[in-house]
Parts: C-alpha cells; structure tokens; sequence
C-alpha cells in the first residue's frame, strides 16, 4: 500500500520535474533570439547587438519553475478541481466568521493613517502611504457601487465611468462656476461657495449620476446580456467625447482646472489665521487635508457598504436578485422588471457620481483623459475577481489590483543593468501583468475570489449558497 | 348551463396564436370555473403551454378576449361595453374585471393576481427557499415605493410588515412539508421538492387563479398524491381557482372539476372528467387514431 502510494508520487514527482525541463528548455529555445539578442544604438550611432543571456535563463527557470509548481499543487491528479476553497481564509471572511472579522477589518481602515504617519516617520513621509489609501479606497467605492448593478442585479455595464465621469464633471462645473460664487457671495460671504462647494454639490453629484442613470436605462435596458454591454461600452465613449468636444461648458480636452479645494466642513485647509491648523493648535502641514481626504473618502465607501447591505435586505434588493436569477419568474410574480432594473442602474450611478466628485475635489483638476474605456475595465474587473455580488471579495480584488498595480512601480531592482537595464520602467508593464493575473485567478477561481452568496434572511441558521447555485444574470 | 359557465372566474374567447406561419392556437374558447380545478390537457405540441402563456401575458394573442374578474363575473353586455373602452380593466359592482390580453405579463400577476409556475421549474435557485417566498411578495412589500424610507431605515413599522411576510412564507413551508430546509439554497432541492416550493411561492402572492404548467411531470406517485392533496387545499383552503395543464391521468381524472382537451391548437372536447374520458375524439387523440377507428376501439376497450 505505502509502496504504491510512493510508487505512484515518485512517479508524479519524476513526470514534473521532465515537463517542467522541457517547459523551460522550450522557452529557453524562444526566447534566444527574442529576448536574448537586443538591438540597442552603439556609441557611433549604429545598431549593436546585445546579448541577454542571463534574462533567457530566469525566464526559462521561471516558466520551468511555475509548471513544476503547478503540477505539484494545482494539477495533482487526485485533487477535483475546484472541490474545495482555495482560498479558505477568504471564504471564511464571507462566512459568519467574517462578521467578527468587520469590525477589525474597520478599525484598521480607521487607524491607518496613523499607521502610516508612524510606520514613515511622520507627516510628510507618510504622504505617499495616505494618497495610496485614497487610491485604493476610491477604486474600492466604485467597485461596490458597480457591484450594485453587475453583481446584485446581474446587468453587465461596460460604461460605469460615465457616471464617473457625470459626477467628477458636475462638481468642477458648479464648484469653478463664478455666477454662482457670486450669487452666494451676495448673500453668505464672500468665501461662502469656495469652502462650501463640495459638501453642497457632493449630493448634487450623485443625484444627477443618478438622473442620467435613468435617462440612459430607460431606453438601454430593454437589451439583454451582450447587447445592453455593448451599449453602455457606447455610452460611456459617448459621455467622453462630449466631454472632449463640448468646449464651451467642459474646456474640451484641456480640462477644468480651477476647482477649490475640500475644507473641513467650512474651514479651510490653509496656513494662515483661521486655517484648520491654526483653529486647532496643530502645526500647519499640508497633509492635513490629505488625511481628511482619506478619512472622506473612507466615510463614502463605508456609505456605500452600508447601503449596499440594507438595499440587499429590502425588497428591492432581493428582487436585483431575483432577477439576476431569472427574469421571466419574476414577471411572473409581478414585479416590474424595467422598473427594479432602473432603480439598481441609477443607485449604482449615484454611487459613482459620489466618487466622481471626491475624485475631482482631491486631484483638482478634471479632464476626459480620466475617464477612458480603461476606467471601467478596471472597475468592472475590481467586481468579476472580488466575485459579483460579495463586497469583502470586491473590497480585498480592488486593494490586490490597484494596490498591487500600484506597487510595480517599485519593483527597482528590474533596472538592474544585468536585468533590463536602467531605462526599464515596470509600471509600464501593469496592464501586462494585470492581464496575467486576471487569467490567473479565472481559472484557479472563475467565479472570483469570494464565490459563494450569504442569504439576506434566515429562520434558524444563515447558511452560505454554493457559487455553483448562483446565476451570473444575462441582462 | 354549467357549474363553470355561472359564474367563470376566466372566460376565454375565440383565443388564437400565431407564430409567423405555424397557428399554434387556432379559436380556442373556454370558462374556468370559479372555486374549481380545471384541467387543460392534450398530446405533445397541443398548445396548451402557449394558452397559458396568454393567460399569463407573456405572449400577446393574435386574436381573442381573455377576461378575469375578481368578486363574481360581469354580464356579457358588461363585458362587451369594457371591450369597446379600449381599456384593460375595470371597477364593476361586484369586483373587478381585467383584460389580460392588454396587459404586460407583470399587471397579470400583480393586478389581476394570476399565478403560475412553469414546464421546467424556474426557481431563483441561488436564493435560499425562504428567500424565494419572500420575492413572491414583493409587491405586497412595496406598495410605499421600491425605495420606502421604512425599509431603508429599518423602521418598526418595515420590520413588522417583513415578520407577517415571514410568518406566511412559514405557513406554506409547513403545508409543502419544506420548513426544516427554508435555509437552504433552493437549487439543492430534490426535484419534487422543487416542484412543491414553485408552487407555494406562486401562493405566496396571493393569486386568485393559479396556472400550473405540468405540476406532476416527473414525481413519483407517493408525490404526486400529495401533490393532489396540496391542489385541493389550495382550492378549497385558499379559495383560489387552479388551472392546470397536466400527462398524467390520475392526476386529472381524480382532481379536476373540468376538462378542456386541445389537440393541434384546437378544442377537441370540453366537460367533466367522465365526459371527457369517454369521449370517441379524446380517446382518437390519445391513442392517434383515425376517427372511424375510435368506435372499434371504444368496444376493444369497453367504453
Ligand atoms: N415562442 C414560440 N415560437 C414559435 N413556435 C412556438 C412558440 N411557442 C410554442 N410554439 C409552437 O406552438 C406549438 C404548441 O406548443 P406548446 O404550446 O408548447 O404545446 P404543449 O404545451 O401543448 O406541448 C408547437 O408546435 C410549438 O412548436
Ligand atoms: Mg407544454
């Protein structure tokens, strides 16, 4: 028995170590005058050969490695693919274990700039740490609000960024506009619009996301499954290029640029008399505002968490469901599709119309540049790997990617001469390896990192729905 | 004059369907009783799923009137004088009388409270059992708007409305024998079980005609007497009219009140089981034979 079981590893052992040599020897064989051979300009301006050997041979063993990985873990004959969690810890946040894990989970997204102020050495090192957080945080809020539509009602929106881009845009315009300024300058001091600008238009900006989520679902969502993506893909190119072309209102590809800065309710961020530093014996330092920023930004998603959970609750929520389920029982039950289907396209727009303007009232400064086909391909991808309709999922996918993204641009040891040499830049690489990992984690869990549905109701026991038994939706 | 001619909760007339060239109902006209289990029945392909799908407004018929009325039956001149209107519905003295064939399929559900269930079963099967009851009262729910500020806010009011949708979802888990597993997701459901909670969820709306697209197809006996036993309390119980598609004979033969057989788009017979059962042209149709043959088959089989 013992004998066999050894037999029948060894034998296991021996066939991966022959792939992955031949894997790696194969590549090896490509990569020679691919990699290997680089033509670079010689110090006389001509074209010199350089060999790069030693890249061909960490390629070759990466490859040869990786197999003989996977043939030890993923490829085992004996393991049924996908039986069991890959990842247990994570299906266990999004088990009843995970509500002990939110508060803990809350409480370091709270106390995280004061991680990084300690972790960096202070206020100004820590800069770079707080902005990642905003970063991160922000992709983290579009991706549930997306959620809302793709994952809950099951409607594959291509042109999230529109509403982005619609709540971005309406702030810059109200916030920079001066009849306005001076209308309340008349009436509630001179200062009144430029501290008070974000806080009025930030609900402006998610009602009107929310208008144009109507006007464009109403039409829009007759279509179903490939027909309603294709049309929003369009939307969201048409919503751009009117930004771009729309000169008078928007400034076309140029931009807006003067858009005021947040203040802290009313009080703003500056170093003189009045200022939030001088207000509160603080020491005037720029990241002050940068810190509320976050904890802003913070307090968005966090709304958006919350609502998100009581919408799933209500009978409006359980009807995205439903519907992503099957639509032509719900007709059957007499709810009203095109109605319920609006009423997820227009919340998850205001949601993205609340980022929008965050997003504007942090880097200042809104262009059409922002808001390209590539946004929504990222937020839509925060959503499929987090697993649709799991928001621990969508919130751990959205700090893997952005933050992972994030930190290719870090990886300086690839400038090593022996490597690729100084001119080398990883981040330009992302979406490369973006793209791997994204296949990656398809085919290791192709219905995202968290698959399985948490019920919204229970008699005796709240008991998880396998993804298996989950429909994705088609419309 | 028959007992579902008095007083018909569903009076359909001259119903007729099209599909590009193919007529798949061709001048169908029948009454289902009020209070009673009707049977629609016929071979493979007859177009019974396709009246049902005008009864239930997903499709829109090519031709005729399908009028449901709440409370007791209007007149003929009634309904005639609604028909010229051009309108779906209306208030009579009595209760309400609905055009279903100018309806959109959710109005038939959610104004003239017409349930069904389908051929094959359409749970939300991602959704736990309890789940996929409380979706069935969705309209009943939000009757203050999709986004009522109580449910929003979980206010006691919201919370009490949600507890008596609760208890009426437990009520039927209990009379489909399914309360141990209303936390389990509804897919996992053993087929029969499958076909009991389709049924219950259709109940938890509160129809007054429920349709059953072949409740039985697939069960084994010991489940479909039961299922027998669930039809009747539904009729008797929750005074609900059930229409009913049905195979299975004992099924039919031991439940309904009234037979409608189609064959090819067409009303072949019309009447009470036993009516229907000796019926040369039923029998013609079943075993597919030529009419003149029926009578040597009728002796063969001692009819
Ligand atoms: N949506 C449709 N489009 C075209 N033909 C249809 C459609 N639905 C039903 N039919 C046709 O109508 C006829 C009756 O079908 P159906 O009502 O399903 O029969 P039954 O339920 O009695 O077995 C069949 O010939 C079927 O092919
Ligand atoms: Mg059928």
């Amino acid at each position: 028995m013992h004998e066999a079981t050894a037999a029948a590893s060894s034998g296991l052992l021996a066939r991966a170590l022959k792939d992955a040599a031949a894997s790696a020897a194969i590549t090896a064989l490509l990569l020679v005058p691919l990699v290997g051979m680089h033509a670079t300009e010689g110090p006389s301006g001509a074209l010199v050969l350089k060999y790069r050997f030693g890249l061909v041979a960490i390629f070759a063993l990466l490859v040869g490695g990786l197999r003989l990985g996977l043939h030890l873990t993923v490829w085992r004959g004996d393991s049924a693919r996908g039986a069991a969690p890959r990842f247990p810890a994570l299906a266990r946040l999004a088990g009843p274990a995970g509500d002990a894990a939110k508060p803990v989970f809350f409480a370091v997204l709270l106390l995280y700039p004061l991680l990084a102020v300690l972790g960096s050495g202070g206020l100004g090192p820590s800069r770079y740490w707080i902005d990642l957080g905003i970063y991160i945080l922000t992709y983290v809020m579009l991706g549930w609000g997306l959620n809302i539509v793709v994952g809950l009602a099951g409607l594959l929106d291509l042109g999230y960024v529109a509403f982005y881009a619609v709540g971005a845009y309406t702030f810059a315009l109200l916030a920079g506009s001066v009849p306005i300024s001076d209308f309340f300058a008349g009436t509630l001091g001179a200062d009144f619009w430029r501290l008070w600008s974000f806080w009025v238009c930030l609900p402006l900006s998610g009602l009107l996301a929310a208008l144009w989520g109507v006007i464009l679902g109403f039409p829009v969502l007759r279509l179903r499954g490939d027909y309603l993506a294709i049309v929003t893909l369009a939307f969201g190119e048409i919503i751009r290029l009117v930004l771009i072309n729309w000169v008078d209102l928007t400034n076309g590809g140029a931009g807006i640029a003067s858009i005021p800065p947040i203040s802290f309710f009313g009080i703003p961020f500056s170093s003189g008399e009045g200022g939030f530093a001088n207000l509160f014996g603080l020491e005037f330092n720029p990241m002050h505002r940068n810190i509320f920023l976050y904890f802003v930004i913070l307090a968005l998603a966090a709304l958006t968490a919350v609502a998100t959970i009581r919408l799933r609750r209500m009978p409006v929520g359980r009807a995205w469901e439903a519907l992503r389920e099957d639509e032509i029982a719900c007709r059957s039950l007499g709810i009203n599709t095109t109605l319920t289907k609006l009423t997820a396209f227009s919340i998850g727009a205001m949601f993205g119309g609340f980022a929008g303007a965050f997003f504007a009232v942090r880097i200042r400064f809104v262009s059409p540049e922002s808001f390209t086909f590539m946004e929504s391909a990222v937020i839509l991808a925060i959503v499929v790997l987090g697993g649709m309709g799991s928001q621990i999922g969508v919130a751990v996918s959205a700090i893997l990617l952005i933050g992972g993204m994030e930190m290719l641009r870090n990886l300086t040891f690839l400038k090593d001469p022996w490597l690729f040499g100084p001119d080398f830049d990883p981040s330009l690489y992302r979406m490369l390896i973006f793209g791997f990992a994204m296949v990656a984690v398809m085919a290791w869990r192709p219905r995202g990192l968290v698959s399985s549905r948490l019920a919204t109701i229970f008699l005796k026991e709240r008991k998880k729905v396998s993804g298996d038994l989950v429909r994705e939706g088609h419309g | 004059m028959r007992p579902w001619e008095q007083d018909p909760i569903l009076a359909v007339d001259r119903l007729s369907m099209r599909f590009g060239g193919l007529v798949a109902v061709s001048d169908v006209s029948f009454r289902v009783g009020r209070g009673q289990v009707t049977a629609v029945i016929g071979p493979n392909g007859a177009g019974k799923t396709t009246v049902f799908n005008c009864i239930t407004g997903f499709y829109k018929p090519s031709a005729g009137r399908l009028a449901l009325s709440h409370g007791a039956a209007p007149s003929p001149s009634e309904l005639d004088a609604l028909t010229r209107t051009g309108r779906a519905a209306a208030r009579t003295r009595k209760g309400g009388v609905f055009l279903l064939e100018r309806l959109p399929d959710h109005k038939v559900a959610s104004a003239a409270r017409v349930g069904r269930t389908f051929q094959n079963i359409r749970l939300f099967s991602g959704m736990t059992v309890l789940e996929n009851l409380l979706v069935a009262q969705h309209m009943g729910l939000t009757e203050t708007g999709l986004l009522s500020p109580a449910a929003l806010l979980n206010l006691p009011s919201w919370r009490r409305r949600e507890a008596a949708a609760v208890e009426r979802a437990k009520t039927w888990l209990e009379r489909i024998h399914l309360i141990h597993r209303a936390d389990d997701p509804a897919g996992d459901l053993p087929y029969g079980d499958q076909r009991r909670l389709e049924i219950a969820r259709a109940m938890c709306a509160q129809p007054v005609l429920l349709c059953l697209d072949e409740p039985a197809a697939g069960l084994n006996p010991r489940e479909s007497a039961a299922l027998n036993e669930l039809l009747l309390s539904i009729r008797d119980a929750d005074a609900t009219s059930v229409l009913l598609i049905e195979h299975d004979m004992s099924v039919v033969m031991g439940i309904s009140d009234h037979v409608v057989v189609l064959e090819y788009g067409r009303k072949i017979a019309d009447g009470t089981p036993e009516e229907v059962r000796t019926d040369p042209r039923v029998i013609a149709a079943y075993l597919g034979v030529e009419e003149d043959a029926v009578e040597a088959i009728e002796a063969e089989v001692g009819v």
